[in-house]
């Protein structure tokens, strides 16, 4: 329809002949400037993700894993999705148990195991790029090993971050990380707890569409 | 413009506020629900420098607005090399024709939506079922809503009009789910039937949030994964939005999130921010094969024209003006009749179709102000609203006007009272006569003048005019 995008630009562009508009200038501070320690936005995103539902487990870097299968039993779950090739994922592929949960990998197109997806995968595993304390936001860019539906269909997702990783603000996130520069990916995403809605009589429920657990591991 | 099929309803304003109040059980579930919304709106801001924030998010959308055309080149350019297709659409009916051709050349049938009210703007569904496309939607607020066959009452919480037991009762009558009031089963169960049709859809429609021109990204901002699930199951993906939803850069989007998760619900942020840059790469083993961008204008670029009525295009949709609106709070969204309801309705909707159909909503407002107030973006709604009400009457006698059937309100009773009024007050002689023929003959004015007497008794002049009861006065003061 190149008819209709001449119209519509050609009418903008007139329309603003008549009148240039001249923004005030952007003041990004309010949004930008946040002098917490290291500790403060830990305390923060903390408080901030459970405050919506998010699971929060501190623990030590090596011993993670252990932990991941102390919780998925306690849960009572039997199976998890997890990359072979991130290094998140492959530490739990070395060390599973002969008694754990069975691991696969996310390994063939969607369209080819989309039933089996969506009903029987108890949890999913990933990293993430990072999290933001103001929010309790977790930054993921899904990946080739770890696809965007990884974080979205299994009922439990778990993600491990490094307690280095925490930015104050969304701001500060896109700025250090650099996203505009870098090229953006195909997908991007902020996930700050488990799914939800309140559209019946504004009564909260998880779980709506997406995971109705999410546990975040943070490796100290 | 193409949004004829509302007009009969929104022309029967009055008689559909009438039964809104009639409805106690309306008036409580918004009531409870805005009372909800405004309290946690306010703990959402608490410790926040609200109203540098709130410039800020002005300033941005204005910026994007000043640059409008030309960002939504740099959107097109950017989206096009990263392998979204973009389109354009003049009317709603357009974009409605080019999402069922892009339908139609997948060979789809069934279409799963995220919530979009763009496309609740242009009747995306009735269209599609016109043409043998089943259109599913996938929020639950909107399932609810599609279920009972209605539209939604409220922007961002569609079906806010029912309570449990309704919507029970109705998920029991179309779907054959068990009656409870545990709305954690009635989730569950919604969450079992839509699962099934996300396997299936062949293509998913979803609205868009802001759309970042500088790294052509779509952000969508929701808490329940259906709009994920939308953007990434199905092998097609077309997001549809208005045309003023362009954004320059990627940091413009922080202040705006920050302000309309926090303004809608009072949350810190949603559940989900899902930012779209393109379809599934080769070696990617999920999201669409496809992804569309459909670009509405449908009366915005008209809006565009007049620099005053453009501050409406800097909406973010927060839905915080209806929530705070004691009319709204009252009458609930269905009485307005339109799209859009409450107070961005009420100054959006008279562009969109025209004061000949909406003349009654510019004036459905106490103009209190609170819209004005909460607005993130800090629209100007109750001046805009007056304006609104001016134009409706006097027509082009102010100035040329953008908004199609101004004048409409005009009445030649009204006119030749204002004439009159105007005649008697410019002459001390003639207005000094007109007040004593007006005292002398008091008792001769009607007791019923229209809407005015309804709840009023009617005014009588007084026995004496001021002027002489300050000639009295002061006669009676010298001596
Ligand atoms: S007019 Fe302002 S308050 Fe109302 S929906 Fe739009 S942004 Fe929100």
């Amino acid at each position: 329809m190149t008819a209709a995008r001449t119209a519509i630009l050609q009418r903008l562009r007139a329309g603003r002949g008549n009148q240039p508009l001249s923004p005030p200038a952007s003041d990004f501070s309010v949004v930008r400037d946040r002098d917490w320690t290291t500790a403060e936005k830990l305390e923060r995103f903390e408080t901030m993700i459970t405050s919506v539902n998010g699971e929060v487990h501190r623990v030590a870097e090596d011993r993670w894993v252990d932990h991941l299968w102390a919780l998925m039993a306690a849960k009572g779950l039997t199976n998890l999705l997890a990359s072979p090739e991130t290094s998140v994922g492959r530490e739990a592929w070395t060390r599973q148990r002969e008694s754990g949960p069975r691991l696969r990998a996310y390994d063939s197109p969607i369209d080819d195991w989309k039933p089996e997806l969506f009903n029987n995968v108890d949890a999913a595993l990933t990293g993430c790029r990072g999290a933001i304390a103001e929010t309790g936001s977790l930054i993921l860019w899904p990946t080739v090993q770890e696809p965007r539906l990884m974080s979205l269909v299994p009922p439990v997702h778990f993600v491990v971050l490094g307690a280095d990783q925490i930015y104050a603000t969304f701001y500060q996130a896109l700025a250090e990380q650099g996203w505009a520069d870098l090229g953006m990916p195909a997908n991007a995403l902020l996930i700050s707890g488990p799914s939800k809605t309140a559209d019946i009589e504004q009564t909260l429920a998880y779980g709506v569409h997406g995971p109705r657990e999410l546990v975040v591991l943070i490796l100290e | 413009m193409s949004l004829a099929p509302h007009s009969q309803e929104v022309r029967h304003f009055h008689p559909r506020v009438r039964s809104a109040l009639d409805n106690p059980q309306i008036r409580s579930n918004f009531r409870n629900a805005m009372d909800g919304l405004m309290s946690k709106r306010q703990n959402a801001f608490n410790g926040w420098d609200l109203e540098s924030l709130r410039d800020l998010g002005a300033a941005v959308r204005l910026r994007a607005l000043s640059r409008l055309p030309e960002l939504l080149e740099q959107l097109e350019d950017n989206c096009s090399r990263q392998g979204i297709r973009v389109h354009w659409a003049e009317t709603g009916e357009q974009a409605c024709e080019i999402i069922r051709d892009i339908c139609k050349a997948r060979d789809a049938r069934t279409v799963i939506k995220g919530k979009s009210m763009v496309s609740e703007e242009m009747e995306l569904n009735h269209f599609l079922e016109a043409e043998g496309i089943e259109a599913l939607e996938s929020d639950l607020g909107e399932y609810i809503v599609q279920l009972a066959k209605e539209t939604p009452s409220h922007i961002i919480m569609p079906a806010i009009h029912k309570n449990t037991a309704e919507i029970s009762e109705l998920m029991h009558d179309r779907t054959g789910t068990e009656r409870s009031h545990d709305v954690a089963y009635l989730t569950a169960a919604a969450r079992q039937q839509l699962r099934e049709k996300f396997m299936k859809a062949d293509v998913g429609i979803s609205g868009v949030n802001f759309a970042v021109a500088q790294t052509g990204t779509l952000c969508l901002v929701e808490n329940e994964g259906n709009g994920r699930l939308t953007t990434t199951v199905p092998p097609c993906h077309i997001a549809v939005t208005g045309i003023e939803k362009v954004v320059e850069h990627l940091e413009d989007v922080t202040p705006l999130l920050a302000l309309l998760t926090r303004s809608a619900t009072g949350q810190h942020v949603t559940t989900y921010v899902n930012m779209i840059s393109g379809p599934r790469k080769a070696d990617e083993f999920d999201g669409p094969e496809e992804v569309h961008l459909v670009l509405v204008d449908s009366g915005r670029s008209s809006i565009y024209q007049d620099q005053e009525l453009m501050d409406t295009l800097r909406c973010i949709r927060c839905g915080a003006c209806m929530n705070h609106c004691p009319v709204y709070t009252r009458v609930g969204g269905h009485a307005y009749g339109t799209t859009y309801p409450g107070p961005i309705g009420k100054i959006l909707m008279p562009h969109l179709m025209g004061l000949e159909n909406t003349q009654d909503l510019p004036s459905a407002s106490t103009l209190c102000g609170a819209c004005g107030e909460v607005c993130p973006v800090r629209i100007p709604i109750p001046k805009l609203l007056q304006r609104l009400r001016k134009e409706s009457v006097d027509g082009d006698s102010l100035r040329p006007s953008v908004v199609r059937g101004h004048g409409v309100k005009r009445n030649w009773k009204e006119r030749l009272a204002w004439n009159g009024f105007r005649w008697l007050f410019r002459n001390p002689r003639r207005y000094r006569l007109f007040g004593s023929l007006l005292t002398r003959f008091r008792w001769f004015t009607p007791s019923q003048v229209g809407p005015w007497t309804r709840y009023r008794t009617s005014p009588k002049p007084a026995a004496k005019t001021l002027h002489q009861m300050m000639n009295e006065r002061t006669r009676g003061g010298a001596r």
